[in-house]
């Protein structure tokens, strides 16, 4: 939804960005507002993971230019864990398997730590059980998997929906969700994408980087922008995304080499 | 005596503040038969041990040391150590404000109480924490019970027949290279002895046991459980121990009787070296354990951080019917460290059990290596083991290695062995990272997991220092 008077919660001037020298982002601008839903499409290599891990604070990955705000706060001054804390969510395209840590254990130890931030009280393992429980059903998610080492074994649809379940659990004001789609058949879709439009209320946002329009037609975005070669090409409102559907990425070489001519 | 009674007039420091260093008495470096008699002579052994001393001297001049292991270091000049320097009481330092503020670093993320961090750091300890009468009060409760609990020298003094009736019956001086000059020139270390029945009342640790001056290369730890008793025994701690000598060739012989059981537990965070492992400390260590009785039972749990060499193999002889024998372990290395660790059951009764559980990480440019023992005697009907031996590797150019043995003459025993691979790595620890978990209890949080079942059997207060100091050894091994 939006507002034209609501919070700017993240605010991405000109970013450069690089990984093992090799410029990835050049020049990437962007305004995420309370309330809003925005959508980053763009082929392979365009450079939208990358600006999702450049905003996580990934260590593979080097800013050279630019800057982004986070609710006015230097995003680059803050460590991975801090942003976390401040309600800056990664769901991961692809969810690491942590062998050897209980998927219970830890998403209380990051609950928590969301928790305190947020001057709430934190929840020992008795009372985080309950807390949990609920969350489950905003993912139909079994029990059973708490049990279990975190993502370990997991199908691709159930890494994607403990993503989801973190959010619901860390309650963020900034979500970026990197390929939440991919690997997904339409009901696990479905799950993932209505996990997604109940949590997302007029306080908080979401940024969905995605390949496909079919997680549009689950999730409503307010604004489509189209990345290519390290920058945003084109923003536009939901038609952008069923125009690009109908002819594909073959305009933005076009487009680009224009730029690069002028 | 008089240089006993002048140490314990020196040994008071909370009375008289400071101390002042006394001259030591050393003996000039170099190894000889002459050197291995003045050590029995500067403290005042009986004749039988003299003699133990010399045939094991004997023996080590005939023997070449080993080198099967997967360990590499320069070669030793066992000419150029010194074999005996009467203990010295060093000057105290008035504060911790003297201390170097790295080290207190390091004890405050240990979790380390103010009054150790003293005791640690040689500051004079004041009269509310006075180490000295803690100590006495505890040797009055043991000695109640009846249990000896003195320093091997001591005891060689108070209870001859005891030592003359134990000493070298578990790890005979002919067993290997190391233990054969151990016995010769050993200095000291722990005597425990626990008499028929008596569960010791608390856990013994190295701690309390009245010691003053170094901490001696060559330790010497004997310990007896008569019929029935039992005792636990904590050895080491998680603060960082420095030592000008090199070279530590240990020996530990414990002694279980009918229905007796042992618990020794070690936390070993001696000097690793520098980034390239120069100057650490070698750990060269002979530890065994003889469940000589039926139904007798012995347990090592080790957490082995540091050195730059650590090379032991904490063993079981399951002699007695239904003994059992269990070795837990966490070996950790780190930079250059080297590691080739692992056990020995060796079963000789029928109904005999052992269990295996070793934990080896990995990280920087360090090899880790388990060495494993399992043994069935023909004797040994219905005896059972159960191994498993996990690696975690950190990085990408740390290496870890498991050479299993298992030799059976007794069809109607079950070996089982497990093994498994896994590695922590720079995806994972961000996962935890971008969930609001910082670096340290992230690399915390997956080592603890993959430490779990050994830090179980640890004592309680070593269990919680246990996850902190892997936490700090492994900083910086990652991204």
């Amino acid at each position: 939804m939006i507002r034209p008077d609501a919070e700017l919660l993240l605010d991405i001037q000109d970013l450069h960005a690089s990984v093992e020298d090799k410029p990835i982002l050049k020049g990437v601008n962007l305004q995420v507002k309370a309330g809003e839903v925005h959508a980053v499409m763009g082929r392979n290599g365009s450079g939208k993971s990358t600006l999702s891990k450049v905003l996580a604070g990934h260590p593979a990955y080097r800013v050279t230019g630019g800057s982004v705000r986070y609710r006015g706060q230097d995003l680059f001054e803050l460590e991975p864990e801090e942003r976390a804390r401040l309600g800056v969510f990664l769901g991961f395209q692809y969810p690491v398997e942590i062998p050897g840590v209980s998927n219970l254990e830890f998403l209380r130890v990051s609950t928590n730590a969301r928790r305190e931030k947020q001057g709430e009280e934190e929840l020992d393992t008795f009372a985080f059980e309950d807390h949990v429980h609920d969350k489950l059903k905003v993912v139909q998610m079994d029990p059973a998997f708490l049990e279990r080492s975190v993502n370990e074994g997991f199908s691709g649809g159930e890494k994607k929906r403990n993503e989801i379940l973190q959010m619901a659990l860390l309650e963020p004001v900034v979500a970026i969700l990197d390929e939440t789609d991919s690997g997904l058949d339409i009901d696990a879709l479905r799950i993932v994408a209505g996990g997604v439009n109940q949590l997302a209320t007029e306080d908080n946002a979401t940024l969905l980087i995605t390949h496909y329009q079919r997680l549009l037609d689950e999730i409503t975005p307010d604004y489509v922008h189209v990345m290519a070669a390290g920058r945003i090409l084109r923003t536009g409102g939901r038609e952008l995304a069923l125009e690009l559907e109908q002819t594909g990425y073959d305009w933005v070489d076009q487009e680009l080499a224009a730029q690069g001519a002028a | 005596m008089t240089s006993t009674s002048t140490r314990d007039l020196v040994s008071q420091p909370y009375k008289y503040g400071f101390v002042t260093e006394i001259e030591t008495d050393k003996i000039a470096k170099g190894l000889s038969e002459e050197v291995v008699r003045l050590i029995s002579a500067k403290k005042e052994e009986p004749d039988f041990l003299l003699q133990f001393r010399l045939k094991a001297f004997r023996h080590w001049l005939t023997l070449e040391e080993p080198d099967w292991a997967a360990l590499g270091y320069p070669e030793i000049d066992y000419q150029d150590i010194v074999y005996y320097a009467a203990p010295k009481q060093q000057e105290k330092k008035a504060s911790l404000d003297e201390v170097d503020p790295k080290l207190l670093e390091t004890f405050d993320k240990l979790g380390i109480p103010l009054s150790e961090q003293k005791r640690l750091s040689n500051v004079a300890v004041d009269a509310v924490f006075d180490s000295v009468s803690i100590a006495t009060t505890y040797k009055e409760k043991l000695a109640e019970h009846g249990v000896v609990f003195c320093s091997f020298s001591e005891a060689v003094k108070e209870h001859p027949e005891l030592i003359e009736r134990y000493l070298g019956t578990v790890v005979s001086s002919n067993d290997n290279y190391f233990a054969a000059l151990n016995s010769a020139v050993f200095s000291d270390g722990s005597f425990v002895f626990i008499p028929k029945g008596v569960e010791c009342p608390m856990e013994l640790s190295t701690y309390f046991r009245i010691n003053s001056g170094d901490t001696g290369q060559f330790e010497r730890t004997l310990i007896v459980a008569e019929e029935g008793a039992s005792v636990s025994y904590l050895e080491g701690c998680t603060a960082p121990m420095f030592d000008t000598n090199q070279l530590h060739a240990a020996v530990v012989e414990l002694v279980a009787l009918d229905d007796a059981s042992i618990k020794y537990s070690t936390v070993q965070n001696w000097y690793a070296g520098d980034e390239n492992g120069v100057g650490g400390i070698y750990n060269f260590v002979t530890k065994r354990g003889q469940c000589r009785g039926d139904r007798s039972r012995i347990s090592w749990t080790q957490v082995e951080t540091g050195s730059a060499i650590t090379w032991k193999y904490p063993s079981c002889v399951l002699q007695g019917a239904d003994s059992v024998g269990e070795f837990y372990s966490v070996a950790l290395t780190n930079n250059c460290q080297q590691a080739d660790t692992g056990t020995k059951m060796v079963h000789v009764g029928p109904r005999t059990r052992s269990t295996i559980v070793s934990k080896g990480i990995s990280a920087g440019r360090s090899s880790n290596s388990y060495r494993g023992l399992v043994q069935m005697g023909p004797n040994a009907k219905a005896a059972r083991n159960y191994s498993q031996c996990d690696s975690m590797l950190i990085g990408d150019q740390a290496a870890a290695n498991t050479y299993p043995y298992i030799r059976s003459q007794q069809p109607q025993a079950a070996i089982e062995h497990e093994a498994s691979t896994c590695r922590i790595s720079e995806d994972q620890l961000f996962y935890l990272q971008s969930r609001g978990i910082g670096f340290e209890e992230a690399v915390s949080m997956m080592v603890s997991g993959f430490c779990r079942d050994v830090f179980n059997q640890l004592p309680m207060e070593f269990a919680a220092e246990a996850d902190k100091l892997l936490a700090l050894k492994l900083e910086g091994s990652v991204g």
